[in-house]
């Protein structure tokens, strides 16, 4: 079988397409849990996933789902890796994920903290972020609760329009 | 083509070796991941520390669950569940590791659902009953400041799988900590009963303290966490008071056999059931 640079450009459209169970508004590409798409030689496309939390029971539904979208596509041999390793972090929400989560009423994340290799410091004074309201604008807004639906968000309120809203926290 | 496919698949595959807790198909956590174990690495003593570090965020998950429909406001149960579940995913990529490295090829689901109580080898912090929800709070603080320091120490594990679980895990565990430093000193420095309760949660915590730090070196990062805890909250450092005995080689308190009983139930009586 011929492998031509074209055939691992359409797998990785393919597979990038596919949308996030939990979030559907974003794709595994929008949401940064697609590592890699590539074909080996001898035709297999080999898709990397990395969860974005240790308990997401979405992983399992992620491949899945890739894997039944190349195959509806006539990719018959297809490998679904796990990687652990660099850990997922909300920096990878891309520039459109973000604006998808807005458009949908969701908070997109700000910069995840800088981890410094050591102790992980202890920060007890309130650290008064300003996120945002995506209905409104408006930065008057409070945090409600820092656990939420699923484990990537946060719920916020916006004092401005009344109306409460998800966040996407930064990790 | 439709997002129905999803399900479809995840429905097909129903062959033999589907699990049970999983049994639609789901696939082990660590699928395709690289399993080698790397050179001097011992095998015996990496499952073993894989299985202590995953029965401690079982059974923790396991007790914070049981808030759900019990806890004093809808935010708080939604978020200590998201705190088991973290703790759940962590055992579960744990278990897995274990499995793959100590030569028995066992899965998640052996290791939790079919070992007695003098198998598992968590601290008796983590099995303690939730009590109240100031003595969560108290030990879901500890719990989660030492599990945090240990965690980040393994980030530099020479085993490449354990450091990325660990990594991973530093994250979630920094949310978690923060989330029982905030409620310490909200209770702490709240109102008398608030304040006489958590004076009272560490009383119960501290025979449990001592057990934590005697394999691993991060009392000092711990103790130093707390104590800028206990200081923001006005209350006083909790004592330490060492208990005989330790979880980490299966001697339990009366607590644990009753809760596997129930995390055990239903595998055991069905352990052919795909669901
Ligand atoms: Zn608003």
């Amino acid at each position: 079988m011929v492998i031509t640079l074209l055939d691992a450009r359409r797998a990785r459209r393919i597979a990038e397409q596919v949308p996030d169970p939990e979030l559907p508004m974003l794709t595994l590409a929008d949401l940064g849990v697609l590592r890699d798409v590539s074909l080996t030689e001898d035709g297999t496309v080999v898709a990397s996933l990395t969860p974005t939390y240790s308990g997401c029971p979405a992983m399992a539904e992620m491949r899945a789902g890739v894997a039944a979208r190349l195959r509806d596509a006539g990719y018959t041999r297809v490998e679904i890796r796990t990687v652990l390793d660099p850990p997922w972090t909300s920096d990878w929400i891309t520039p459109d994920g973000r604006r998808k989560l807005a458009e949908h009423g969701i908070a997109p994340p700000g910069a995840a903290p800088a981890r410094p290799a050591g102790p992980v410091p202890l920060v007890l004074a309130p650290t008064r972020r300003s996120v945002p309201c995506p209905r409104c604008g408006s930065a008057d807004t409070e945090e409600t609760s820092r656990f939420a639906a699923t484990s990537c968000k946060a719920l916020w309120r916006c004092l401005a329009c009344r109306e409460p809203f998800e966040y996407v926290k930064e990790i | 083509m439709s997002d129905d496919h999803v399900y479809l698949t995840l429905a097909e595959g129903h062959d033999d070796d589907t699990r049970w807790a999983y049994g639609t198909g789901f696939e082990d956590p660590l699928h395709g991941v690289d399993t080698t174990v790397p050179d001097g690495v011992d095998a015996g003593e990496l499952a073993d520390l894989c299985v202590t570090l995953a029965d401690d965020a079982l059974v923790s998950a396991q007790r914070l669950a049981e808030w759900t429909t019990r806890a004093p406001e809808l935010e708080e149960e939604v978020a200590l569940a998201n705190i088991g579940l973290d703790l759940l995913g962590q055992a579960r990529l744990l278990y897995s590791r274990a499995g793959q490295v100590d030569g028995t090829g066992r899965t998640e689901d052996a290791y939790a659902y079919f070992r007695d109580a003098d198998g598992f080898r968590n601290v008796r912090l983590a099995e303690l009953p939730n009590g109240d929800f100031a003595f969560s709070v108290v030990r879901l603080l500890v719990f989660s400041s030492w599990r945090l320091a240990h965690f980040e120490r393994l980030t530099a594990h020479r085993d490449p799988v354990l450091a990325a679980i660990a990594a991973k895990g530093v994250k979630e565990l920094a949310y978690h900590r923060q989330y029982a430093a905030e409620w310490a000193v909200r209770l702490g420095d709240g109102t008398e009963e608030s304040h006489r309760r958590m004076r009272k949660a560490q009383e119960q915590v501290a025979p449990y303290l001592g057990e934590l730090f005697t394999a691993y070196d991060v009392r000092d990062e711990v103790v130093a966490v707390l104590r800028q805890v206990t200081e923001a909250a006005g209350l006083p450092m909790p004592v330490y008071r060492p208990l005989p005995g330790s979880g980490r080689s299966g001697e339990h308190t009366e607590h644990l056999a009753p809760l596997l009983a129930e995390l055990q139930g239903v595998a055991r009586a069905h352990p052919e059931a795909t669901w």
